[in-house]
């Protein structure tokens, strides 16, 4: 199966001289384990000599070399314990230390050192930092980049646990958090050195594999800082003084494009928040430094989150914030990385001023001018790219914009002049989202809108939702419903204190939504109306109305009817209809016969054109009829015209039991304050005779008769003169010979009207148990 | 389309998996309204307001325990509101309580052996009927006989909250 030598892949190659390499390291550890049981030191270090010669090789690529020099590590584990089992024995750890020195070639010696190393400063026999600066020390004897840099991540890994640090059992004789921190950054500068001479080793024609290799090296650098950001005695004055300058000192003048990207990255990650904050100005001058190609803005922007974030989990550090002016010095290092970096990515920058506003938002949350600041940079320096803003930018730039209105209130963020700007720089259709989050953040703050003027900029923003689209029907009929529905919702936050500024208001909101062509009427105008009706009951009232601020109802009224005109013409009769309706209401309500009967005549006119269907006939009269009992604004004539037109229509319905159903409703008209007509309630009530024809049925008839004798009941009850005892002792009767006549049709609909009429009759002898008046009346009925 | 939203202090009030069944009497008039309710209790009966465009019914009656129950949107009872005429509309659904809505305002009657309730609206909505609607809904804890409603009203800004007792007499 095997192929060949000449032909294997690279992969397989490194295969192959990894298995080879790991093969020998096992061997050599098996004789040093065996040597370690005898209790033969000379044995067990010339066996570990012999494994750790592996590490020498030069021909693994640095993934592969990691395996081989893990698969070491945990080997050295055992000579590690054995060292120590000697100490314990008896044995001096000095003398140790002196004695592995004596293997012949330097790698294998420094991990033999370094493995003795750590059990010197566990015994405490010298001072840790002696022992650590010589370790740091000596392994500069080892300056092959790839080897060196695995030696050293092997010193960091053995003495993380080993520090002179603050509270550490090694403080003291052992040396200080100094101490700790110059081994640290000796170590952290000397693999830096070794990782950026990789770049400069081999052939440039392998440039960009080598790059990818340094990548994988980085974290073995990176975790050198981390171990010092874990440091107990690392407090913001030693960060400020002697960490931090360091660090970057190394950063800047490895002069390294991917050094330089990878450590700013880290030094952000792994210190805390408040280091930074505290060392805002030395970042700023540092990341000023960094080659041109480093990708500083990504740096600054993860900078930027981080504070943020710091700021929301810790509100109490913002006062430090404004203190150390964090804003400016942020807001000048963004305008700088724009300026330097004339081929910056359009994402990048985007992502940089959406770190940016976060931040405001975050930190100076009573701060508009700030946002402004913000947003007129973003809209200068993003115009200038003269690119379309395209993929995740476009994500970053929504998050931009709609972050502000999170925070503060959403009209006066509009009202920047900037903010238009930065929009403008979206697609249409991302406009549109747009729009629909701006209307969500006005929704979800509920706070009115209190003029036309901001009702006007708002508009102005959602006009995208607003505005006919000249499509005949929307494209996600869904989503367009649901927009609408947001829209609409709108307008009851859209509220003036005094009634001249509301209706205002209203004409100005009227004016935008008149350009939304039938589709959207539908959903905007109503809401309207309604506000319309609100500001009318607000006028009613008149409690406090402000000089100038006064408007007549009349008018409001006008604008109703115009909106409501509006809606039936735009394909919306039936809602036209009862919006009518509800007008007409609101003017009984305010005494306006006139108008009262104008918004009735409105209805009956659409009733007469455009209401064909037999069912909505059905519930059109009714509201009709329940709207025009509760008015009693009109005189005689009127009231009389609007009452024939109700029973009028009653009598034209298609089905002979609506007939009589609308009937048994009008008989109201007739019965109420000031204008009881017995005779009128009487006849409405008897047109349950014309009622029984075949059509209907015997058991339909019985329904239809069940419910008149209920209607009768109540007029009985009212004392209307023209409903007798034989009156409805003859309907009882009639009922009961309908009812026996059904019994073998329809079970269960006869079963129903047996009910309802058997609760009649419970009903009639309650009222006959209650006594008094009504009870006398009720007696001389035969139940 | 008459108000934007259900009130603040009444949507903390109800939180899903409290509720076993929803009954709304109509004028939800947009999906988003639907599906907040659907997202506190799936059981949920609606019936078809004045202003609602869905397919849901004038009428609907079901059962919850020992108490058979109607809902309608009561805009169809003529005179609207009416004690008497309700009553007619609760025999002839042959219901031991009756819920209604349409005047926006809560009330709750004792009629002979029945029980009609209109929860009012619990937005406060505008109507024609009532000048000054004040938002409320009305929870009932159905126990054996004995129904408990108790009725929660938004007054300037507070919830204020009314206990009414009902017994079926079987």
């Amino acid at each position: 199966m095997s192929a060949p030598e000449a032909t294997l892949s690279p992969a397989e190659e490194q295969q192959k001289w990894l298995t080879e390499t790991t093969n020998n390291v096992k061997q050599h550890a098996y004789y040093m384990k065996q040597a370690i049981d005898d209790n033969n030191l000379r044995e067990a270090l010339k066996h570990t000599a012999a494994m750790l010669s592996e590490l020498r090789t030069s021909q693994l690529s640095p993934q592969k070399y990691y395996a081989l020099y893990m698969k070491a590590c945990d080997e050295l584990l055992h000579l590690e314990s054995f060292f120590r089992e000697l100490h314990k024995g008896g044995r001096s750890i000095a003398e140790l230390y002196e004695l592995v020195q004596h293997a012949g070639n330097i790698l294998p010696r420094m991990y033999l050192l370094i493995t003795v190393g750590s059990v010197f400063v566990q015994s405490k026999d010298a001072p840790a930092k002696d022992i650590l600066k010589d370790l740091v020390e000596m392994a500069r004897g080892v300056q092959h980049p790839l080897r060196g840099l695995f030696l050293r991540a092997y010193l960091a890994q053995c003495t993380k646990d080993k520090l002179p640090d603050q509270g550490s059992e090694y403080e003291g004789e052992g040396g200080d958090v100094k101490d700790a921190v110059e081994f640290l950054l000796q170590n952290f500068t000397e693999m830096n050195k070794l990782w950026v001479r990789m770049q400069h080793q081999g052939s440039p024609r392998l440039k960009e594999k080598r790059e990818k290799e340094r990548q994988e090296l980085r974290d073995l650098v990176g975790k050198n800082l981390l171990v010092l950001s874990q440091l107990e005695g690392v407090d913001l004055e030693i960060y400020q003084e002697l960490v931090l300058p360091r660090v970057l000192e190394q950063v800047v003048n490895c002069k390294d494009e991917i050094g330089q990207t990878y450590l700013m990255d880290a030094i952000i990650q792994v210190f805390p928040d408040d280091f930074h904050l505290n060392t805002l100005e030395t970042l700023n001058k540092a990341l000023g430094q960094m080659q041109p190609t480093v990708k500083t803005g990504s740096v600054l922007a993860s900078l930027m989150t981080r504070l943020s974030r710091y700021a929301l989990e810790s509100p109490e550090v913002i006062p430090k914030f404004e203190e150390l002016q964090a804003f400016s010095l942020l807001r000048e290092a963004v305008k700088k990385v724009s300026e330097i970096q004339t081929d910056v990515a359009m994402l990048d920058l985007v992502t940089l001023y959406q770190a940016l506003m976060s931040f405001v938002v975050q930190v100076h949350k009573a701060s508009l001018d700030k946002v402004d600041e913000v947003l007129a940079e973003a809209a200068t320096v993003l115009a200038a790219q003269n690119q379309a803003v395209s993929g995740k930018a476009v994500t970053e730039l929504v998050a931009l914009l709609s972050a502000p209105l999170s925070v503060y209130d959403v009209v006066p963020i509009l009202s920047l002049q900037a903010y238009p700007k930065v929009m403008e720089l979206l697609e249409e259709p991302v406009r549109k989202e747009m729009a629909v989050t701006i209307v969500r953040s006005v929704l979800k703050s509920n706070t009115c809108i209190t003029d036309s003027e901001k009702v006007d900029t708002l508009f102005g923003f959602i006009s995208l939702l607003i505005k006919d689209d000249g499509l005949s029907e929307p494209e996600d009929e869904e989503e367009f419903e649901e927009q609408q529905c947001l829209v609409s919702r709108l307008v009851m936050l859209l509220k003036a204190p005094q009634p001249k500024s509301q209706l205002a208001i209203l004409n100005t909101v009227r004016h935008h939504f008149g350009m939304g062509g039938p589709l959207r009427l539908k959903y905007t105008l109503p809401p309207l109306v309604f506000a319309g009706l609100r500001l009318i009951t607000q006028v009613q009232k008149g409690e406090d109305v402000e000089e100038g601020e006064k408007v007549s109802r009349k008018t409001i009224f006008g604008f109703l009817h115009q909106t409501v005109q509006a809606l039936g013409s735009n394909g919306q009769p039936g809602l036209a209809m009862r919006l009518y309706l509800q007008c007409a209401a609101a003017a009984n309500a305010n005494g306006f016969e006139d108008i009262a009967y104008e918004f009735f005549t409105q209805g009956f006119l659409i009733y007469e054109e455009e209401i064909s269907d037999s069912r909505e006939q059905v519930t059109s009269l009714q509201l009709f009829i329940g709207t025009l009992h509760l008015c009693t604004c009109f005189g005689q004539e009127n009231r009389d015209a609007l009452v024939h037109k109700c029973t009028t229509y009653s009598s034209r319905l298609l089905k002979k039991s609506e007939q009589c159903r609308a009937a048994y409703s009008c008989s109201h008209l007739f019965w109420v304050p000031g204008s009881k007509d017995s005779e009128n309630v009487a006849l409405c009530l008897s047109e349950r005779r014309m009622a029984s024809t075949p059509q209907m049925g015997a058991q339909g008839s019985a329904t239809v008769a069940a419910a008149s004798l209920w209607r009768y009941l109540y007029f009985f009850d009212e004392g209307n003169t023209a409903v007798t005892v034989q009156l409805l002792q003859g309907l009882m009767d009639l009922i009961a010979e309908e009812m026996a006549k059904t019994q073998s049709d329809d079970a269960e609909g006869s079963n129903q009207t047996e009910n309802f009429y058997a609760s009649t009759l419970r009903h009639i002898k309650h009222k006959k148990a209650e006594g008094g008046e009504v009870g006398a009346r009720y007696a001389e009925l035969n139940v | 389309m008459r108000a934007t939203d259900i009130p603040p202090q009444f949507k903390q009030l109800l939180v899903p998996g409290k509720i076993q069944h929803i009954l709304c009497t109509g004028d939800l008039c947009v999906k988003e309204v639907h599906d907040y309710l659907k997202g506190l209790c799936s059981d949920l009966h609606v019936t078809k307001g004045e202003f609602d465009e869905g397919t849901y019914p004038e009428t609907k009656v079901l059962t919850i325990g020992a108490f058979k129950i109607g809902i309608s949107h009561g805009h169809q009872v003529v005179p609207w509101g009416d004690l008497e005429s309700l009553a007619m509309l609760q025999r002839q659904l042959d219901v031991d309580i009756l819920i209604t809505g349409h005047t926006h305002q809560f009330k709750a009657y004792k009629y002979e052996d029945r029980l009609v309730i209109n929860p009012g609206s619990a937005t406060g909505a505008y109507s024609a009927i009532t000048p000054d609607v004040k938002p409320s809904f009305v929870l009932m804890d159905i126990d054996g006989l004995r129904v408990v409603s108790y009725v929660y009203e938004l007054v300037n800004g507070e919830v204020k909250v009314d206990k009414i007792e009902f017994t079926k007499t079987s």
